[in-house]
Order: structure tokens, then sequence, then C-alpha cells
């Protein structure tokens, strides 16, 4: 297959918009799930929504996406209630909670599947794919309907924009001002279900999860603003979905929805490991400048202590013969602050260590530096 | 006796349903004390890797090599997500949010690639078969038992024993980890060996109930039992009580129903915990109520 034949394919251009739509939705909505500590609800959401698809499927007697959603929609918010009434009035924390109402809905979903197989309705066939996506049975009809939903998410975001920012970082503020922070919190929790319902076809209720979580951690890693943030999270889900679809298009049968998810993890690695400012390498680098330093720093201040208190003639101090001393010692070396003479006497001897003018000089400022308090 | 109840396939599917519970819920207790609860999902999940990993090298898809193998799967899951948290740069349910989907993805893939012909399905580790657990029989003794009581027998005696070894210490470094460090407990292996168990549990149980219900039966019946008594020994034995009943009711009710008995008996859990939840004798919301109506009739009168 050549290029062309595959973006001219109607199957692959019906997946890889499906994949782009879930992930600007997931990416958008999961930057505030994760900012406000609720990273594992989409993964609840998403298993609360088999039910649903299920109910919906015996209400409306077939595939239908439309009575699906709304299935979905449904016992997915029901889950996000039962969870709140669980922490809010009971003892248990959040964790439990939410294991609690991922696994009591699933098992629903489970029961309810079982049942339509029973009922031996021959349109049955499909429903299954609910559980791990079906990306390559995506439909144009259904890529209207992603669409339309994350239009609809989007610009209710944008409606909600301040009043979600500042209940995502202060909520007692924000519930100071008289906001309707419950309210707002509902409003958010909605659009994430949102994000789960488009993501049921092409990824399944198990690695939802991941799309609503990872390329938020992985934005975060390159922007300090929420809109940024956001932005930068939306294009990451977008890149992952269509790479992941276009691997699975041009691999062997391989499924879609873990090529996405492993393309969106492999993201948060390299935003992890190389993002400016908040890279590991990064830091890794900054803290051995730091260390190299410190060093060098000790030893100008010794060889300039010792110089206050000997005179010209007397040997210079020990000062240890680590690869690190060593090579700093060089270095210094290097950019003139100090001057290395064997004794005259045996070659077997170290090095005299004297400090050159400059070096005076700027072992000077680190004293001061140093004794300030 | 004996002869009767292994020709009796009703009985061995109430017998491994309640094993399942029992077992899960002994160490699902302490994952819910812990406030871990979800590292039961990542670990069930994750799972999937690990079974399909160690089919890929040595070709069994069963039996104690699969067991160590889980083991492995879920000390990696836990592993990575510590290692992802104390970069600082997420917090740990974030990072259970990742390692979980990546770990059950590459197990798919793998799948996908290598095994078109294996009896893996992912339909069956995620949701699992109950019904059948009596088709697939191992000799015992002499009698054909089913392999699903010999497997859970082994976990549930690995897991009581665990349990009743360490109580004292388990229960020390569950309510206070430090005073547990101070006298030297090691609280950080104990809960590596909790975690050991829980994924061994979960691979044992999932032919049975499968990955997503085993969560089911690790968290919601100890969430109930929570929700009844302050005493860590009696929240062990409510939470084998509550799974032994759920598996039962559950049974009769799927039966009835014609629907999956292992949901079936997941959903019952869910009842069990809703029931506590609305009328236990302290926590629940009617006794929340009536307490607080006669904190108030006492202010104003």
């Amino acid at each position: 297959m050549s290029w062309l034949t595959i973006l001219g394919d109607y199957t692959f251009q019906n997946v890889v918009m499906g994949a782009a739509l879930l992930g600007i939705i997931s990416g958008t909505l999961g930057s505030f799930a994760v900012l406000r500590g609720q990273s594992l609800l989409g993964d609840a959401i998403s298993h609360a929504a088999l039910p649903g698809v299920c109910l919906g499927f015996i209400i409306a007697g077939s595939r239908h996406m439309g009575s699906i959603i709304v299935g979905a929609m449904i016992t997915g918010g029901l889950a996000a209630l039962l969870m709140l009434a669980l922490t809010r009035m009971s003892r248990l924390k959040t964790d439990a909670a939410l294991g609690t109402c991922l696994s009591l809905f699933f098992a629903v979903g489970v029961v309810l599947l079982t049942f339509i197989q029973g009922m031996n309705n021959a349109s049955q066939g499909g429903l299954d794919a609910f559980l791990f996506g079906q990306a390559a049975a995506t439909l144009r009809s259904d890529v209207w309907f992603m669409g339309g939903i994350t239009l609809a998410a989007l610009i209710m975001l944008a409606a909600l924009w301040k009043q979600a920012k500042l209940v995502t970082f202060d909520p007692e503020f924000a519930r100071s001002l008289g906001m309707p922070v419950t309210l707002i919190d509902v409003m958010l929790t909605t659009m994430i279900t949102l994000a789960v319902v488009v993501g049921l076809q092409m990824v399944g209720v198990v690695l939802m999860a991941a799309m609503i979580v990872a390329p938020a951690v992985a934005a975060r890693q390159w922007s300090r603003h929420l809109g940024g943030m956001v932005m930068i999270a939306a294009l990451i889900g977008v890149i992952s979905g269509v790479s992941g679809a276009t691997i699975s298009t041009l691999g062997r049968g391989l499924a879609t929805g873990p090529l996405i998810i492993l393309s969106a993890s492999a993201i948060v690695l390299v935003s992890l490991a190389a993002a400016p400012g908040r890279g590991i390498l990064w830091e890794l680098v900054r803290l051995t400048r730091q260390r190299w330093t410190l060093h060098s720093n000790q030893i100008l201040y010794v060889l300039y202590q010792t110089r206050l208190e000997q005179d010209e003639n007397e040997r210079s101090p020990w000062l240890g013969r680590s690869v690190f001393t060593v090579l700093a010692l060089y270095r210094l070396k290097r950019q003139g602050l100090l001057t290395g003479s064997r004794p005259a006497a045996g070659r077997r001897q170290a090095r005299q260590w004297r400090l050159t003018p400059d070096g005076v000089r700027e072992a000077k400022q680190i004293t001061a530096r140093f004794n300030t308090p | 006796m004996l002869e009767a109840f292994f020709n009796n396939a009703e009985l061995q599917i109430m017998l491994v349903g309640a094993m399942v519970g029992t077992a899960s819920s002994l160490v699902g207790t302490f994952l819910v004390l812990r406030g871990n609860s979800m590292l039961s999902d990542a670990i069930s999940h994750s799972i999937v890797f690990g079974i399909v990993a160690v089919w890929l090298l040595t070709h069994h898809q069963s039996g104690p090599v699969q067991l160590i193998g889980a083991a492995l799967t879920g000390l990696l899951t836990v592993f990575l997500t510590e290692l992802l948290a104390s970069s600082r740069r997420m917090k740990q349910d974030a990072a259970i949010g990742l390692v979980f989907p990546a770990l059950f993805s590459i197990g798919v893939l793998l799948l996908n690639l290598y095994a078109n012909d294996v009896h893996i399905d992912t339909h069956t580790v995620l949701l699992g078969e109950i019904g059948f657990v009596w088709l697939d029989t191992a000799s015992v003794l002499g009698y054909d038992v089913p392999q699903a009581v010999v497997s859970m027998t082994i976990m549930l005696t690995l897991n009581l024993a665990f349990v009743g070894f360490f109580f004292k210490e388990l229960k020390l470094s569950t309510f206070d980890p430090a005073l547990a460090r101070a006298l030297g407990f090691a609280p950080g292996v104990l809960f590596y060996a909790l975690l050991m168990l829980t994924s061994s549990t979960a691979v044992a149980a999932f032919d049975a109930v499968g990955a997503v219900l085993f969560i089911a039966f690790a968290i919601v019946p100890p969430a109930a039992a929570y929700l009844l008594t302050d005493r860590l020994w009696l929240m062990l034995a409510l939470g084998a009580l509550i799974s032994t009943a759920a598996s039962v009711s559950g049974y009769f009710l799927a039966v009835q129903w014609d629907v999956s008995i292992g949901g079936m008996m997941a959903v019952m859990t869910g009842v069990f915990l809703l029931l506590a939840f609305i009328a236990g004798p302290r926590y629940g919301i009617i006794s929340q109520r009536v307490r607080r109506h006669r904190a108030r009739g006492l202010a104003s009168s």
C-alpha cells in the first residue's frame, strides 16, 4: 500500500478523525481532572459506562450510537454521584469509593451483557467492542457524533473557563466569592463523562483511564499556564491518537486502542525526561553543575584560608585525590585561578597548588559569600 | 458425602465464589484501610501483561509458574507507580492511571502478535466464567477436583497464614506506619508482600471471575465491613462473611434470571455495601440522622 491509497482509504479516514477527536476532548478535560487530583475518575466513569451501553442497547434494540451514548452518560453520571455520596456521607475514603463504584457498575454491566446474549438478538454483535474499543468499526456517522460531542464540551468549557480555573486551583476562595462550586464540579464531571463516551468506541472502557491522564501529565511538563497546558494536552492527544491509528493500519492487525495508549505513554516518558525546566534530565544536569561549582568554591576557599595562615614557602594543604577533586583542580588551573607546580626536590611529591592573583580575588568573594549568614 | 460434592456443579461454583471472595477480601481489607484500594484495580489489569509474558516464555497457562509471574507483575506495577510518583511530577493516582493501561496495552498487543491460537482471550481475562469452573478438573487424592478449587485453596491458605502470622505487624503498620518503622517492623516489606499476595490471588481468581470483578471482591466486602465495625479482626471476619453470602445469593439470582454468575455475585457484594451504608449500626445514614435528631432535641429542650 502506498501512502496515497492509505490516506484515501475511507475506514482509515474515519479512524483517524475519531482518534483525533478523542485526543482533543480527553486532553482538554483530562487536564482539569489531573490538576484537581481526580485522575482516576475517568477510569471509574468509563467502567461505569458499560451498564449504560447495555441499557441503551436493550431499550433501542440495536447498536444505535445515540441511545448507547445517552445510556453511558446516565450510568456514568450515576456512578459519579454514588461516589460523591459514599465519600461525603460515610467514612470511606476516595480510593475505596472509586474502586467500589468502578467494580459494581461494571458488574451490573456484565450481568446486562449476558442478559442481552440471552435475548438472542442478531444485532448484538459489536457490543463487546466497547470493552476494548473497536476503532476499525467506526462509521462516518459515529465520527459526526463524536465531533458534535467534542464541540459541545469545548463550548461548555470555554463558557465556564474562568470559573473552572478558579474552582480547580482554589475552591475555597471560589466559594467565598459566592460561586456555585458544586455546580461547576458537576459540570466538569459531566464533561469528563462526555470525553469517556467519545473514547468508548476508540479505545474501550479499560484503556480510557490513560487517555484522560497521559496527555495532561505530559502537557504539565511543558507549560506553567492552564491555557497553555490545555492546548498542549489536546495537541498531544491528537498526536497519539493519529499515530496510534496510523501504526495499526500499517501494522499487521494490531489493535488500535492499545497503540494509541502506548503512543501517549511514550510521549509522557519523553516529556518527563526532557521537557525544559521540569524534565528529569535537566534537573540532573543542574544538580551536577551545582555540585561542581560547590566543589571548586571549596577548593579556592581552603587554599585562600591556608594562605592567610601560612607563609609562602610552606607546603600547600592536602586536598584529597578523588577524581572530582583532581578534575576540579585542573579546571581551575585552566581558568587561570590556580598554578600547579611540582616542587624541585622530588618528582614523587604531590603538586603544590597556589592561587594566582585572579584566584585570590575570586576566593575573597567566595569567602565573603560563605561568611554572610 | 465427598463424592456427592464433587458431582455437584452448583455447590462447586458457590464454593469457588466464596473462596475467591474470602481470599481477596482478606488482602483487600488492608488495601482499603491504607487508602490504596485503586492499586487492586491497577494490579488486576496489568496482570494481563504478566499472564501473556509468562505464557510466551514458558507456555504455562495456569499453575504455580503463573502465580509467581503474576506476583512479579503486581510488584512491577507498584514499583513503576511509586517510581513515577516519586519523581514529584505527578500524584500517585495519576501514576496509577498511566502504568496499568500501558502494561495492559502491551499485553493485548503481544497477544495480537504471537498468540492467534491461544486460549487466552482478553474477554475471558476481563470477565471470567465461573459457571465453567467444574469442567476444568485436576485429580487430587483420587477425586476429580476443579482446578479453580485447588488454586483458590492454595491462595486462601497463603493469605490466611500471612494475615494470621503477621496480624500484629500488619495492624501496626496499617494504622501507625511511623511507629512500626521506629520499632523496626519494616512496613515497606510487609506492604510489598501484601501486594504480591494480592496479585497472586487476582490471577488465581480471574479464571473464575475475571480481572474487573476481582476488584469488586477485593474492595467492596472490606468497604462494607469498614462501615460496620471498628475492630480489625471483626472487619476481616465480616468481609469474609459478606463475600460468602454474596456468592451464594448471587448464584441463585443468576440462575433465576439466567445471567452471568460472577457478575451477579459482584452485584450482590454491592447490595450488601448499600445496606451497610444506609442501615449500618453506627456509621449508617439512618443512625447518623437519628443521632443528629436526638442531639437537636437535647439542645432545644
